[in-house]
């Protein structure tokens, strides 16, 4: 059943999906209600989803697919707080696709991939997905908000009277809103990386720097230090915040398909 | 009616061009002096803001070289001028300048600055006295125009003007304008409207740099502001997020580096210039560093013209008014022509006719006063009625081309002469200087009688 409530959410999605793609193009208050609609309809949905799975009893929470299906409902929850704070739903141009395609993943595919065959320490477990996942939503966030900050100036610079009508919402807003995702994912991602590590010694009793999702995540925990660290010692925002931004969260997705290779141990090579 | 009218504005020219041919206000009365100097040229005058460049003249022969004067003036190419120039003759220049004057050709449509700058232009060409009857008949005519064109129609109500757009856009990058800060640059007219405008959003403080400190002062009290000295723009200019900026400077006051200098010090939080100085003040380098957005005139006016639409059907009201007005001041000029022919005509004929009622007298002896009033009442009617259609050709004809050959023939089939010369108007003197000594002793039987 826990699949059939995210086909759901999943088709909800695609709406949301749509709507990224005519956005920025067409200004439309009424899709963009549409969209909004239809994301909470999919977060319904989505949320009987998780609950359900969780009261299976045997819901196997460090399984990638579920994993996923968390990744994109913490996102939406991000995107939903960022809507009832700055009534915008421009963020959900670069939100909806991701969303869409985590849960696309999770409720198509459903062979779990197990993460770690025997935990001893399920409570640590837990903390650790849910705090990793909440700073990897939080990264999604600002990733999006700094490439819509980047188109933003954009238009700004080109001048083009449209930049008036234009369905983003201000430069300093959207900069607001990447910056204060960051800030607030720093904390989530740090504790969940710690969680994990002491999830890790104490199933196998050392954490082994070597292994490519290890190392990937600490790569990516790196990059958002320093994300943080430049945007509050010098305020870097546009270009160079996009890059970073871009870095930063293309290292969390090499980590997060390291998921995928961990086991065998033969991403580090490459 | 031989105006001419040359010049370029914000839609016929880029501001590159503009900025070249700008001239500066201390400059204007000799290039006043010069143009009404030029051959062919009567009088002449110019205005120069920082959309428009044009030469409003009055000509010898209806066709002066003024082409030749600003290629002579500005040292420009045909080449690189004349594509962008226009030219108006009589009833086109004449609607053109009850246009600008109306704000019609404005930027923004319907702003009320431009009227304020033509009568500054005015009042220069006035001063060198290369204004004089025949452009200030013009212009005397034009100056009223705007107010019927701003009360009878929405074209100046919408609350789109350049610094509204200023505040709009300030608002695409800084959100709210609550707690910002605004520098001014250079006090003037414009920079203080836009200041208003944003001050009215909730920007914070305001600080004004002026060359002439005294003026910088004024201005800062005005909006409870800080005056800054000029010297230390740089060094302060940073603490504002938005700086508008107008200074009259040749070159650009505001280079890469100093936008450098400001990003840094205010740790990359950006930085909004609106410079609606012409040539421009920041420079096209420093608009282009991250976090700096510098909007020229031109882009101001790029962004207006999309509301621009919307008052479409305001703006053809609006122009019927000014082809109405354009009418009746043309209809004035013809007038002025037939009014002394008009006038000689009425003295003619009452001269005739004070004649025939005295030769009447001097026959018949003294009038009773029924008598008199019936004399006078049939020799007025059969004079207006004589008279009556001739006028009316006269005034219709003001109207049209053809009004000169109708004074012509008029002023042939009566012998009238120029006015003041003709034995008429003498012979008037005459005949009402005896008409009022005799008219004391018909009062007096007249109110025996009675």
């Amino acid at each position: 059943m826990a699949l059939l409530w995210l086909r759901f959410a999943l088709a909800c999605y695609f709406i949301g999906l749509i709507y990224a793609f005519f956005a920025l193009r067409r200004t439309s208050d009424l899709f963009s209600r549409i969209a909004l609609h239809a994301a909470s309809l999919g977060m319904v949905f989505h949320f009987v989803s998780l609950v359900e799975l969780f009261l299976s009893g045997h819901v196997v929470w460090a399984s990638v697919h579920n994993g996923e299906s968390l990744l994109a409902f913490f996102s939406m929850t991000f995107f939903m707080i960022i809507y009832a704070i700055y009534q915008t739903t421009a963020p959900g141009v670069v939100v909806f696709p991701i969303v869409f395609f985590l849960t696309f993943v999770a409720a198509v595919d459903q062979q779990p991939v197990l993460l770690t065959a025997f935990v001893q320490h399920k409570g640590w477990l837990i903390a650790h997905i849910i705090l990793i996942f909440t700073g990897y939503a939080a990264l999604v966030l600002s990733f999006g908000a700094s490439l819509l900050y980047l188109l933003q100036e954009r238009r700004l610079k080109a001048k083009k009277p449209s930049s008036l009508i234009s369905f983003l919402p201000a430069l300093e807003v959207i900069d607001q809103i990447g910056y204060r995702s960051l800030l607030l994912g720093f904390p989530f991602m740090t504790l969940g990386l710690i969680t994990g590590s002491v999830v890790a010694m104490s199933t196998y009793g050392y954490v082994d720097f070597k292994d490519p999702k290890i190392l990937l995540s600490i790569l990516m925990w790196f990059v958002y230090m320093v994300m943080v660290f430049t945007r509050w010692n010098s305020g870097w925002r546009g270009r160079r915040a996009a890059v970073l931004a871009t870095f930063a969260f293309v290292a969390a997705v090499v980590a997060w398909a390291a998921n995928y290779f961990s086991t065998i141990h033969r991403f580090a090579a490459s | 009616m031989r105006y001419q009218l040359i010049g370029v504005n914000h839609k016929s020219a880029p501001l590159e061009l503009r900025e070249r041919l700008a001239i500066p206000e201390s400059r204007l009365p000799d290039v006043c002096r010069d143009l009404s100097t030029h051959p062919g040229i009567e009088e002449g005058m110019i205005i120069s803001t920082c959309n428009r460049v044009e030469l409003v003249t009055h000509t010898a022969n209806g066709s002066a070289d003024l082409r030749g004067f600003l290629h002579d003036h500005f040292h420009l190419t045909g080449e690189e001028l004349d594509a962008h120039l226009y030219e108006f003759r009589e009833k086109d220049a004449v609607r053109h300048v009850f246009r600008v004057a109306s704000s019609l050709d404005s930027m923004v449509v319907g702003e009320a600055q431009i009227l304020g700058q033509v009568k500054e232009a005015y009042a220069t060409a006035r001063a060198v006295g290369s204004v004089r009857s025949q452009l200030d008949q013009l212009f005397t005519r034009a100056f009223p125009v705007p107010k019927p064109v701003r009360s009878e129609t929405a074209v100046g109500s919408s609350s789109v003007s350049i610094a509204s757009v200023a505040v709009e856009l300030a608002k695409k990058i800084f959100g709210t304008l609550q707690g910002k800060n605004v520098f001014i640059v250079g006090a003037g007219k414009m920079s203080e409207l836009a200041a208003r405008h944003l001050m009215a959003h909730g920007c914070a403080s305001i600080f004004v740099a002026n060359r002439t400190y005294d003026r910088a002062i004024g201005l800062a009290q005005k909006f409870n502001g800080q005056a800054i000295k000029f010297d230390d723009l740089y060094s302060n200019c940073d603490r504002a997020d938005i700086v508008i900026t107008s200074t009259g400077a040749p070159h650009a006051i505001f280079r890469r580096e100093h936008g450098e200098q400001f990003l840094a010090r205010r740790k990359n939080r950006p930085m909004f210039f609106i410079d609606i100085a012409v040539p421009r003040d920041v420079s096209p380098e420093m608009a282009k560093l991250d976090g700096i957005f510098a909007y020229d005139i031109d882009d101001l006016q790029q962004a207006v013209s999309s509301h621009v639409a919307d008052r479409r059907k305001e703006a053809e009201l609006a122009e019927a008014i000014i082809t109405s007005e354009v009418e009746r001041f043309e209809a004035r000029l013809h007038t002025q022509d037939v009014v002394p022919t008009i006038v000689s005509l009425q003295d003619h004929l009452e001269t005739i006719r004070q004649a025939e009622i005295d030769r009447v007298r001097g026959r018949m002896g003294p009038l009773t006063p029924d008598q008199e009033m019936a004399v006078e009442a049939l020799t007025r009617g059969i004079i207006n009625k004589v008279m009556h259609t001739p006028i009316t050709t006269l005034k219709t004809a003001a109207r049209e081309a053809e009004a000169t050959t109708v004074i012509d023939v008029v002023r042939r089939l009566f012998n009238l002469r120029e006015k003041g010369k003709g034995p008429a108007s003498q012979a008037n003197e005459e005949s009402s200087g005896k008409k009022g000594a005799e008219a004391a002793p018909l009062n007096q039987s007249r109110s025996d009688g009675m």
